[in-house]
């Protein structure tokens, strides 16, 4: 006992020297630890399009929960013996995926209806079983609630320690199915031909999310731990198209998350520490959305900008080429800041140049949608796009051939 | 093998009768929900050779490949690839899904794609060495897509997308290949890559089973066809199977006389 304790205060030393508590210091690493573990697990359900199964698994644990607090009473012992609810919560989670299986498999339910049953039923047990325990009055109960929204002020060395083994082994399994695991999620009809079993891949899939899930509900709540899960991977999912770098980013970025919801929620002790961590992850999620190049939503609304200019420049030209009057006021200004057009609305040197380009591909596009022959080199019209990225100079060469000589305006 | 008969088509037949053809389907019967997509269906595909899979929308031709490659169960029947159950020489099978049948927004690269394909030899653990990216280059290059090896999978066009999943059954180098509709919605580029692709494969020996839909190119593809609306109507040399009774029976009213008359020349 003696040495334990002697233990204990000297990592209490090293973590004060950081300038943290010795609780929030486990918090962060713990709470780091956890986000890497679930944003990597995390990846493999975003991609194969199962995120909200990890919900469905996230609520089945509350029954577990408060079935063990039971048991363990009823054997005589410490009903909140962490082990032995993480144990529980597993037990009815894995239930409650079961069940989401069997319902999908065995009747005509879509997955996300099963998702829903299977999670309100599962959850509204738990909280019914939660009013009994607390009206029995076994004492020492208090504190079973804490896992629906997650706390950390009791949080220990050994709770710690359960997170960072568990989170551990968890990354490493996913790391080890990475591959099959994509496989399936990319084209699962191919996964099934080269002989993987493809049920028993999203079992292991979902198992991981599972571990990931109990071992985290201490400290998010089993509420707020789905967006742990999906919230770094569909974040990583902004800056990358490539799965195994959604992985790594997402295993970054969860860390991340963790980490400083936790430092944050350390400054600021009256608030709770997991909805503190979700909102952190919400910022960088909100963040990517926005500036995220080419997925994001500022580079989609710059690249429709960019789009609607040039359609407006190339209808300016080919009414210059034709000698029609541009109406719009927008193309008008376009065709003049480009120096295609005089204010007047008459065209320039340089813009009877353009125009006149224009319409030649404009003719040319309009011999090759005619043909039949050439339906699918036609189908690459959209009114923009210059033929020569489409045909050979042999192939434009034919249709010039066949272009009826155009009196000169 | 223990002794026993089987009866097929109203015969009593010995049931190793099946040989060791790299495709052997022997009474066949898939059903989804009450009705059956395939029924009591006969098919061999011998070794070498290029054969196509003919009939109408919902004739079960896709079903007979998913059963094949086991992603539908049977409700009976029995098939054998090389002598001996699917299950078993999966190794030795390669397959090209429908397009349609994939998720094109999925983060991967054309390489990547490919890669999947020695999923078998990579195993779980074992690193990905630039040995193996310059097979999957190689493999890319002989369907004329080497420059693509870096794009996302969903800029590709249609035609360039099948090409890389032909690529993908190319590298794992297998003795029978299974395709779903490779030209469904391809450029005529594409098509003659593919067909090219298809016939150095059945030259070195490989055989080739594609799902087709297109009579016309019918007969210039293929050595052999197999002609299926729900069971089997017609099966063998193309010239052979290929006749105005066997297509009526296949297609009953739905090909017009004009149409017949173009594809049997």
């Amino acid at each position: 006992m003696a040495g334990a304790s002697h233990r204990r205060s000297s990592r209490r030393s090293s973590a004060e020297m950081w300038g943290l508590g010795y609780n929030a210091a486990l918090v962060a690493i713990g709470a780091g630890l956890l986000g890497a573990g679930a944003g990597i697990t995390g990846s493999f359900l975003v991609l194969r399009k199962r995120a909200l199964v990890s919900d469905a698994i996230a609520h089945a644990t509350l029954p577990g929960i408060a079935l063990a607090f039971l048991v363990m009473v009823a054997l005589g012992g410490e009903g909140r013996n962490l082990a032995g609810l993480l144990t529980g919560s597993a037990l009815s989670a894995w239930f409650g995926l079961l069940c989401v299986g069997w319902l999908t498999h065995a009747t005509r339910l879509s997955e996300d209806a099963a998702i829903g049953a299977v999670l309100s039923v599962f959850f509204g047990f738990g909280i019914l079983l939660l009013t009994v325990i607390q009206s029995l009055n076994m004492g020492r109960q208090a504190g079973l609630e804490t896992f629906l929204l997650g706390s950390t002020a009791g949080m220990l060395y050994s709770d710690a320690l359960t997170i960072a083994i568990g989170g551990g082994l968890a990354t490493l399994a996913a790391l080890v199915l990475r591959r099959p695991m994509l496989t399936a999620a990319f084209d699962p009809g191919y996964a099934v031909a080269t002989g993987l079993d493809i049920r028993r891949v999203d079992l292991a899939m979902m198992g991981l999310v599972m571990a990931i899930t109990v071992i985290g509900i201490k400290i998010v709540g089993l509420v707020l731990i789905v967006a742990m899960v999906i919230l770094p991977p569909v974040t990583a999912r902004f800056w990358t198209d490539r799965a195994d770098r959604v992985v790594l980013i997402a295993g970054v970025m969860g860390g991340l998350t963790g980490l400083v919801g936790a430092l944050i929620s350390a400054l600021a002790p009256n608030l709770p520490t997991g909805p503190i961590i979700v909102l952190t992850g919400s910022l960088a999620f909100a963040i990517s959305l926005l500036i995220a190049p080419r997925r994001g939503a500022l580079a989609a609304l710059l690249a429709r900008h960019r789009y609607q200019r040039h359609v407006h420049l190339r209808q300016g030209l080919l009414a210059l080429a034709l000698n029609h009057p541009v109406h719009e006021r927008y193309t008008l200004r376009l065709l003049i800041h480009a120096g295609l057009a005089n204010p007047d609305g008459t065209a320039t040197d340089e813009g009877r140049a353009a125009a006149a380009r224009a319409l030649l591909d404009e003719s040319r596009w309009q011999v090759l949608r005619a043909d039949p022959a050439q339906e699918i080199a036609a189908s690459h019209y959209d009114g923009l796009r210059p033929i020569e990225t489409v045909l050979t100079p042999d192939q434009i060469a034919q249709i010039d051939a066949r272009l009826a000589p155009r009196p000169l305006p | 093998m223990t002794l026993g008969l089987a009866a097929r088509d109203g015969r009593i037949v010995a049931p190793d009768d099946t040989t060791a053809a790299p495709l052997a389907v022997r009474g066949l019967t898939v059903t989804y929900g009450e009705k059956p997509a395939l029924f009591a269906l006969e098919a061999t595909f011998d070794a070498g050779v290029m054969s196509a899979i003919i009939g109408p929308n919902g004739a079960g031709k896709s079903t007979l490949l998913k059963a094949v490659l086991g992603m539908v169960t049977p409700v009976s029947g029995n098939i054998r690839a090389f002598g001996r159950p699917v299950s078993e020489v999966l190794s030795r099978i390669a397959y090209v899904p429908q397009r349609a049948t994939v998720d094109w927004d999925f983060p991967t690269r054309v390489i990547d794609v490919v890669l999947m394909g020695m999923a078998r030899e990579l195993g779980l653990l074992r690193p990905i060495r630039q040995d193996h990216r310059d097979r999957a280059v190689a493999c890319l290059s002989r369907v004329g897509m080497e420059h693509f090896a870096d794009r996302q999978i969903g800029q590709l066009s249609g035609g360039q997308q099948q090409r890389v999943f032909l690529a993908r059954a190319l590298a794992q180098g297998a003795e029978l290949y299974l395709l779903d509709e490779p030209f469904a919605g391809v450029d005529a580029a594409t098509e003659k890559t593919i067909v090219a692709v298809l016939k150095s494969l059945r030259d070195a020996g490989a055989t080739v089973v594609v799902v087709h839909h297109d009579l016309a190119t019918v007969a210039s593809y293929f050595e052999r066809a197999l002609l299926i609306n729900t069971t089997r109507i017609a099966e063998g040399p193309v010239a052979d199977v290929l006749t105005s009774e066997t297509l009526q029976a296949t297609y009953g009213g739905r090909l017009a006389q004009a149409q017949l008359a173009q594809i049997l020349g």
